[in-house]
């Protein structure tokens, strides 16, 4: 469309470079502050040049909060909860797209309802499950037999407590279930002309057909698996599983200690980094993933 | 090489029925076009031959099996889909291939079943592409491709030619017609496109809600349709049709201030009867005014080939065939000639072809009168074979 | 919206769906049910058999006006976090989807702060906008305690709303260009051709066909500011729910009240309220776009 507009073409560039400070000027802020010396940081007006003192700061941050043990857990954390995720709500959507029984419906809203209640609103109990997981099981037994078992098994301190309860939510299996939907019919129909079942129907056809779906998937978990920070400060207590959440906790600056927010935030960075990197390099997924997910 | 027998094949969807009751017989080799207006059943019936549809009542039976209950794999039918449903994530190859590598064919001996199948359908260069970089034609060969390397007993085609553009729909048609004869394979075509259904068919099944409304050779569905919904769905410009009553006494047929000669028989036969009578549009005759039936021009269309006048006759518009030396304007008044002979009668309220035969004179209508001898004089409405 | 080609099975779908349905039993519908449990009994954290008592535990949660105080912050956070990030959100998409050159830049990059962690932000402009240094300092020196956030409960509570609100603004503004780029160009080309202008076209034609995105995006970014995972994050490392309670959003009290006062039942009754209210939001968002979710 061709148009003249230099006032409106004037007016948004003025609105994208107001959206540009107000978003990327905080980054920039980090990036600068952490570059300076524990002087600089502190000085008043704030200087926004960045100094050489980066990876001197990296470094102090990095043995201060054992950010080696934290960024392993969470790289850990993250990719477990994005593996179980982009497999587990693969079989589940296919489970409830492509078949004829009325379980397909029951299984719909057995997943459906959980986009209702977020982790955090369910947080005690759900932590109380993960501390006495035989629970059920103990309950079933005395039920059917009288006798009251003492096993206890719990997934506290354990990678298996920080990923199993947030697998267990509805947003893949939708971000599949949408996929599939699209898919024709005769697609199906023409492998299962061709002899092919269900099983080898998903192996053969829907797995290689999902593949930017799961990328998607997988840039928009691993985010979401990177940036837990309630569920992983109840699940863990012993310092070898700490995720990088929790050791921002030990970055900054105590009451009555140093004001050295230059290693704070040079901690912060190396943190922010890893989703950051993930979204930067793979935004065409991850937006796409973003938006079919909320649909 | 297989026969297909289909009993009192019922269909519903909890329900609304789709299917009342079908039954047909095809023979082994036999090309057999299923014809019919959309949502009258026809794909559901293809379908339900395939194995992808639940039969609600009634049997199937393919080379002598009832196959109601088999999987789609176990009955021998490959098919080839409206959108081609090619495996978009797979080379040509690998989509001709795949029945075999889902049966447990070995590589080895898939490889040049392949090639070879590839060859038939002229596909032997773009083995190695991928669906999306095939244009509509070749994507249709592939399709047909991964249909016939499974030397099925029967082919099902449903409406594969529907989307391709006008000139690539001929070429295609003569290649299935050529394959089939290669093949000898019994198919089973579903199309709404009747210039398909012509030059394709051995048999032609013509459906309409959920019916069969006439099946047999195309020509003599084409001469003697059974029903005024088979008279005007085959043929363009379709059939005209008219209501009228027999008037016995002067061996005509009345519309208005219209007096139609009629054959003697007819009147006789069906005086004072309301009937619908159909004539095609070659069969009309414009004469000059004054003469025949008059009629005034509507408008007339240019084929190239002829013209199609269309003309008021009476309440209706009637269209006609005109050589293209005859010049007419919209307005012109001219006459309307409908020679007795090629009329068809038809049953006002069910629109059944009545068929007149007279013990004496054998007088009947339509060219092929294989009909006529039965010894007595009546009407009757003639049922869907 | 049923497929017609489905295949024809009971156990073999069961078995696909079982782990995550084993799962989802595990840690989500067993926890829901001892929500339940817990807010109408009286358990001792440690040992000991629950009791029975009926509405007690909501009363004592209703009676506190801390309890009160905390409804107030969380309605005030939502509601001004969820008005900012569509703004924001909502003004921007317009000026990118107008595609001049350097839109696709910008449009990378305002999408980056979605990738930070609710804390992180949190820790992060705990400096960039603490009274003593950063960006307020010099104000403050002008006027002193023109803003102190660690003094005054309302600065802290705008604080933690400019974390959420640079946070998901970037994903309001994808959600929004997304509509935005879904709107039929002929639409804007027949509105430029009757001579309107860029504003007026947004005004009269972009954004009433927005609808349906705005209103998605509201409902979301309203149960995000209530129960959200940043949310809880972003006042914890920002706040800590004060000064003075200041800040002191009902998700942060449950956990407050349960992990640090040991209360399992009075966080459980309070955990109940904020499901009735989430589940008030998805009936709306049900009731109004069902389209969202097409689940037949």
């Amino acid at each position: 469309m061709i148009q003249r507009t230099p006032y409106a073409d004037a007016f948004t560039y003025g609105l994208m470079a107001l959206g540009f400070l107000l978003l990327i000027g905080p980054f920039a802020v980090i990036v600068a502050a952490a570059s300076q010396t524990m002087q600089q940081v502190n000085a008043v007006p704030f200087n926004f040049l960045p100094q050489n003192q980066l990876i001197a700061n990296m470094t102090a941050a990095w043995t201060r909060a054992d950010l080696g043990t934290a960024m392993l857990n969470s790289f850990v954390m993250a990719s477990l909860v994005t593996i179980g995720k982009v497999a587990l709500s693969a079989l589940t959507a296919f489970s409830i797209v492509f078949f004829r029984t009325p379980l397909k419906h029951v299984f719909f809203w057995i997943v459906f309802i959980t986009l209702m209640l977020p982790l955090e609103v369910r947080v005690v109990p759900t932590y109380a499950v993960a501390a006495d997981l035989f629970e059920p099981i103990r309950l079933a037994i005395a039920w059917a037999t009288g006798i009251t078992v003492s096993v206890e098994w719990n997934l506290l301190n354990s990678y298996a407590g920080l990923t199993l309860p947030l697998v267990a939510t509805a947003t893949g299996t939708f971000l599949y279930r949408q996929f599939f939907l699209t898919l024709p019919d005769e697609l199906a129909e023409a492998a299962r002309m061709d002899g092919s079942g269900p099983a080898r129907f998903f192996i053969d056809m829907l797995l290689p057909l999902s593949r930017t779906n799961m990328l998607a998937l997988t840039t928009i978990m691993f985010v979401y698996g990177w940036n837990q920070y309630l569920w992983p400060l109840l699940m863990i207590t012993d310092p070898a599983y700490k995720t990088t959440m929790m050791s921002l906790s030990s970055l900054v600056p105590h009451e009555n200690a140093l004001p050295d927010w230059n290693v704070t935030l040079a901690g912060a960075l190396i943190i922010m980094l890893p989703p950051l990197l993930v979204v930067a390099v793979l935004q065409r997924w991850f937006v796409r993933g973003l938006v079919s997910s909320e649909k | 090489m297989a026969d297909i027998t289909i009993r009192a094949v019922r269909k519903s969807y909890g329900k609304t029925a789709t299917l009342h009751g079908i039954d047909l017989a095809f023979a082994s080799g036999e090309f057999v076009v299923i014809l019919g207006p959309s949502g009258c059943g026809k794909s559901t019936l293809l379908r339900m031959i395939a194995g992808l549809e639940d039969i609600t009542g009634g049997e199937i039976e393919i080379n002598g099996r009832v196959v109601n209950k088999l999987e789609p794999r176990e009955r021998g039918c490959a098919m080839v889909f409206q959108n081609y449903a090619l495996y978009p994530h797979m080379t040509v190859a690998d989509n001709i291939g795949y029945a075999l590598k889902v049966a447990g064919v070995p590589k080895a001996e898939r490889r040049p079943r392949i090639a070879e199948t590839a060859r038939i359908v002229g596909l032997g260069d773009y083995l190695a592409r991928k669906p999306a970089a095939l244009s509509g034609g070749q994507r249709q060969r592939v399709a047909m491709a991964r249909a016939i390397i499974r030397e099925p007993g029967v082919f099902l085609f449903d409406e594969p030619l529907s989307n391709l553009d006008a000139t690539l729909r001929v070429t295609m048609r003569a290649e299935i017609r050529k394959l089939h004869q290669r093949l000898s394979a019994t198919s089973v075509f579903v199309t709404h496109d009747q210039v398909e259904a012509m030059t394709l068919a051995d048999k032609l099944v013509v459906m309409n809600k959920g019916h069969v409304e006439q099946v047999g050779q195309p020509l003599d569905i084409y001469h003697r349709p059974a029903s005024t919904f088979v008279a005007s769905f085959i043929g363009a410009p379709p059939m005209n049709l008219i209501d009228c009553s027999i008037d016995a006494a002067d061996a005509v047929a009345r519309h208005e201030h219209l007096a139609i000669p009629v054959p003697p028989a007819i009147a006789a036969a069906l005086g004072g009867r309301q009937v619908t009578l159909g004539i095609r549009p070659e069969e009309c005759r414009v004469l000059p005014a004054g003469q025949g039936q008059p009629a005034r021009v509507d408008f007339v269309e240019e084929l190239g080939s002829g013209r199609i006048v269309h003309v008021a006759f009476g309440s209706r518009i009637f269209a006609a065939a005109i050589p293209p030396d005859i010049r007419l304007a919209p307005g012109d008044l001219i006459g309307l000639a409908l020679p007795p002979a090629q009329l068809h009668v038809f049953h006002r309220e069910t629109g059944k072809r009545l068929d007149v035969t007279h013990s004496a004179g054998r007088l009947g209508l339509g060219p092929e009168n294989d009909r006529v001898n039965e010894q007595e004089t009546g009407l009757r409405a003639t049922e869907a074979v | 919206m049923d497929k017609r080609a489905v295949f024809r099975s009971w156990w073999l779908p069961t078995a696909f769906a079982l782990p995550q349905l084993a799962l989802i039993v595990l840690f989500f519908y067993w926890p829901a049910v001892a929500v339940v449990r817990w807010a109408f009994t009286l358990e001792p954290p440690f040992g000991g058999s629950a009791e029975f008592v009926g509405l007690a535990n909501f009363r004592e949660v209703f009676a506190d006006p801390l309890y009160w105080n905390s409804v107030l912050v969380s309605l005030t956070f939502a509601l001004a976090g969820t008005l900012s990030t569509i703004f924001i959100g909502l003004v921007l998409a317009l000026a990118v989807d107008r595609q001049l050159p350097g839109s696709g830049a910008v449009r990378f990059l305002y999408i980056l702060p979605y990738a930070i962690a609710g804390p992180a932000a949190g820790l992060a402009f705990r400096f960039i906008l603490s009274p003593e240094r950063g960006l307020m300092a010099s104000v403050n020196s002008v006027f002193p305690d023109f803003w102190n956030p660690a003094r005054y409960g309302s600065h802290a509570l705008i604080l933690v709303i400019v974390v959420f609100a640079w946070k998901w603004a970037g994903y309001t503004f994808i959600f929004l260009l997304a509509g935005l780029q879904s709107v039929p160009t002929s639409l804007t080309e027949a509105a430029a051709m009757d001579g309107s202008g860029p504003i007026r076209r947004a005004i009269d034609i972009q954004i009433p066909l927005l609808a349906p995105t705005l209103f998605f995006l509201s409902v979301v970014m309203m149960t995000e500011g209530f129960v959200g995972a940043d949310t809880y994050g972003i006042v914890a490392r920002t706040t800590d729910g004060g000064p003075n309670h200041g800040t002191d959003v009902m998700v942060y009290r449950i956990v407050e009240e349960a992990f640090r006062g040991l209360n399992y039942s009075g966080a459980s009754a309070q955990s109940i309220v904020l499901i009735g209210l989430i589940m008030i939001f998805t009936f709306i968002q049900f009731r109004f776009i069902e389209r969202r979710v097409h689940y037949k």
